[in-house]
């Protein structure tokens, strides 16, 4: 019988009622069971498998982050130790100060700030009014440049990869800050263009209509209407191209080679404890922790917005 | 709640507007008269440093790689460049290590994006319903897609590790290592080196992957099925249908589309995989993908020649799927 439901979407139109009932026994009705009626898996499994699940989902999505903390605050000995411990005896900030005493480690998280930064504001730059212009005025060229930038957020970045190498020695631009920040703009940009114009897009248009009317330029429009209005977005997209940025791996561990330019994603790949010969697990945990945080604190503090700039951007391996 | 699913239409149908429906701006100005010229005039002005900077930093350079991928050029003899036709590709596709990367990256590609959406359809469905701390479990799925790749290879890398890692601790309380034994998977279990045995080290790496990449796919699939109207559910159970004839019946078919899309963009995206592999295993030929291959070849062998044959190879089979994309979508469109 499900069968037929679905068939004749919802099959509403075909269901003819032969009891009358008063709307509110209707409403009565409906409401004894439309609390429960989406399909859900926790409850197709009883309330114990759902808080079971549950408690598993945040097991799986925490643990691992929760076991860098725990180990960047254990003493060497104690996080080589087995049974591991679930957490420290002797809670200490040790590696915290080996790795921020770290030359290397300090240099490059200036580089990745500065690179980062760059790239956000470039790419919002460049960005903003490209999408304003893809998303609310109306040109020939408008489509193909659309799909020019949608294929570049799918472009694979290794694709490239010898013609950049060579174009950054050809104009000195390898192991630089501003070679990294350029070749970072294939990425950031089409990436931010897309987001944004979609926001531009989905805005509702009539104040900007009024103020067309009115006899502003599109351009004032622009810059008095849509922009404050587009501030949110802007910032939602600004962030997720920092998170980019800054955890880029393939083209810093390319294009770099020194201090001078290395990332914090470079330089972590390669972190080593105090001595050659101690193994240095619980500093190079740390070193991850601090790698980290200033992006989680970044991703709570808007999650409501990624979510949905997320899914309309659906990129970002 | 709308917001999203509005969101992920937009990426699956960039061009859905008719041409001849009414939208704000045609309101405004059609083309032909003055303020529509000026439209036009704006627009490309607009577009264009964007368009510059995309041509000069992507399409030059693409066009470059194919043209390097037809030279034996290398930095170290940068005066000896000569074309030699398709000799690379030949070379490549004869070099048993490429091979097996290209191989080790469809095995990844496939396995990985089952996976993740199978689990991420697990965790979607689970916490698509109103209960205590909702927003707290949606908060904590951020939490593996915002860690950078490289950290959550380290950090899978130190629970992996065969004498001090977490996991191998897990499995023997678990008591997985006696049933491995037993099941003959391991001969002797001790410390097993999950990520360091040539037979389970792109499995591990599998592994971590998914980590990383299922909450994002749950996120995207919950979007979705928050807009699939609540009254069809409704219908189906006036109608008597069972909670899994619901999901085969209505909640699967309803999703499809953004599924689709997830799982395309995912495929795309997981094909390129480099940070992951390299910072867990370098060069290690049983988990090599293809990109880690070019990697190899352009940077530490500077065989730029060469390399980009593999990186065109990589552009190629992308390019592929991306077509592939488009068709579905028109196909699902009628």
């Amino acid at each position: 019988m499900a069968t037929t439901t679905t068939k004749n979407g919802a099959g509403s139109a075909s269901r003819t009622p032969l009891i009358k009932t008063s709307q509110d026994e209707l409403d009565r009705i409906r409401s004894s069971y439309q609390q429960k009626s989406n399909f859900n898996l926790g409850r197709a499994v009883g309330r114990v498998g759902f808080w079971l699940l549950i408690v598993m989902i945040l097991l799986y999505t925490l643990f691992p982050f929760y076991w860098a903390i725990v180990s960047s605050l254990k003493t060497t000995q104690e996080v080589v130790r087995t049974p591991p411990t679930f957490w420290p005896e002797n809670l200490t900030w040790e590696n915290y100060r080996t790795v921020f005493e770290n030359d290397m480690f300090l240099k490059s998280l200036r580089n990745s700030t500065i690179v980062s930064g760059s790239v956000v504001i470039l790419s919002l730059l460049f960005g903003t009014v490209a999408a304003y212009a893809m998303g609310r005025l109306k040109f020939r060229g408008r489509s193909p440049v659309l799909y020019l930038i949608l294929s570049m957020t799918m472009f694979p970045g290794v694709a490239i990869l010898g013609s950049l190498f060579q174009l950054m020695r050809d104009f000195n631009a390898f192991n630089t800050l501003w070679g990294l920040v350029i070749v970072y703009l294939t990425f950031s940009l089409p990436f931010t263009i897309w987001v944004l114009t979609n926001f531009f897009r989905a805005m509702p248009g009539d104040l900007e209509e009024a103020a067309l009317v009115d006899g502003a330029t599109p351009l004032q429009a622009l810059r008095q209407i849509l922009i404050p209005m587009a501030v949110p977005g802007m910032v939602t997209t600004g962030l997720l191209a920092f998170i980019e940025a800054w955890s880029e791996f393939l083209y810093a561990r390319s294009f770099t080679l020194t201090d001078r330019a290395k990332t914090v994603q470079v330089a972590i790949s390669e972190f080593t404890g105090n001595t050659q010969f101690e193994q240095p697990f619980a500093v190079r945990m740390a070193a991850a922790v601090v790698v980290t945080i200033p992006l989680l604190i970044g991703v709570l503090l808007v999650q409501r917005r990624i979510i949905s700039g997320l899914t309309a951007g659906a990129v970002k391996g | 709640m709308g917001v999203e699913g509005r969101q992920l239409d937009a990426v699956a149908l960039p061009e859905q507007r008719k041409p001849d429906q009414p939208s704000r701006w045609r309101k405004v100005g059609s083309p032909r008269s003055k303020f529509g010229r000026q439209q036009e005039r704006l627009g490309w002005m607009l577009v264009a440093p964007s368009v510059l900077v995309v041509v000069l930093v992507a399409i030059y350079p693409l066009i470059m790689s194919f043209y390097y991928s037809t030279t034996n050029y290398r930095l170290t003899r940068p005066d000896r460049i000569r074309n030699v036709g398709l000799e690379n590709y030949r070379e490549l596709f004869a070099d048993t290590v490429f091979l097996n990367a290209l191989q080790n990256t469809f095995i990844f590609t496939i396995v990985a994006v089952l996976l993740e959406t199978i689990l991420g359809m697990i965790i979607a469905l689970t916490i698509h319903s109103n209960f205590k701390g909702r927003g707290l479990v949606r908060t904590s799925m951020l939490v593996p897609w915002a860690i950078p790749t490289v950290v959550s290879s380290l950090l899978w890398g130190w629970m992996l590790h065969d004498t001090y890692g977490v996991v191998n601790e897990l499995f023997r309380f678990l008591r997985i290592d006696v049933l491995l034994e037993n099941l003959g998977v391991v001969e002797e279990y001790g410390n097993f080196d999950w990520a360091g045995n040539t037979s389970t080290a792109l499995g591990s790496v599998i592994a971590v992957d998914v980590w990383k990449t299922t909450p994002f796919m749950a996120l995207l699939i919950l979007a979705g099925l928050q807009v699939i109207p609540e009254d069809v559910y409704e219908a189906a159970r006036v109608d008597g249908a069972s909670k899994w004839q619901q999901f085969w019946q209505i909640t699967l078919p309803l999703l499809r589309p953004a599924l689709l899309v997830a799982l395309i963009f995912r495929t795309m995206a997981t094909f390129r995989v480099f940070d992951m592999i390299y910072v867990l295993k370098g060069y290690a030929t049983e988990t090599m993908s293809v990109a880690v291959y070019t990697h190899r070849e352009v940077i530490a062998s500077q065989k730029v020649g060469y390399g980009s044959a593999s990186a065109v190879v990589i552009f190629l089979i992308i390019g592929l799927m991306v077509l592939g994309y488009t068709r579905l979508i028109r196909v699902e469109e009628g």
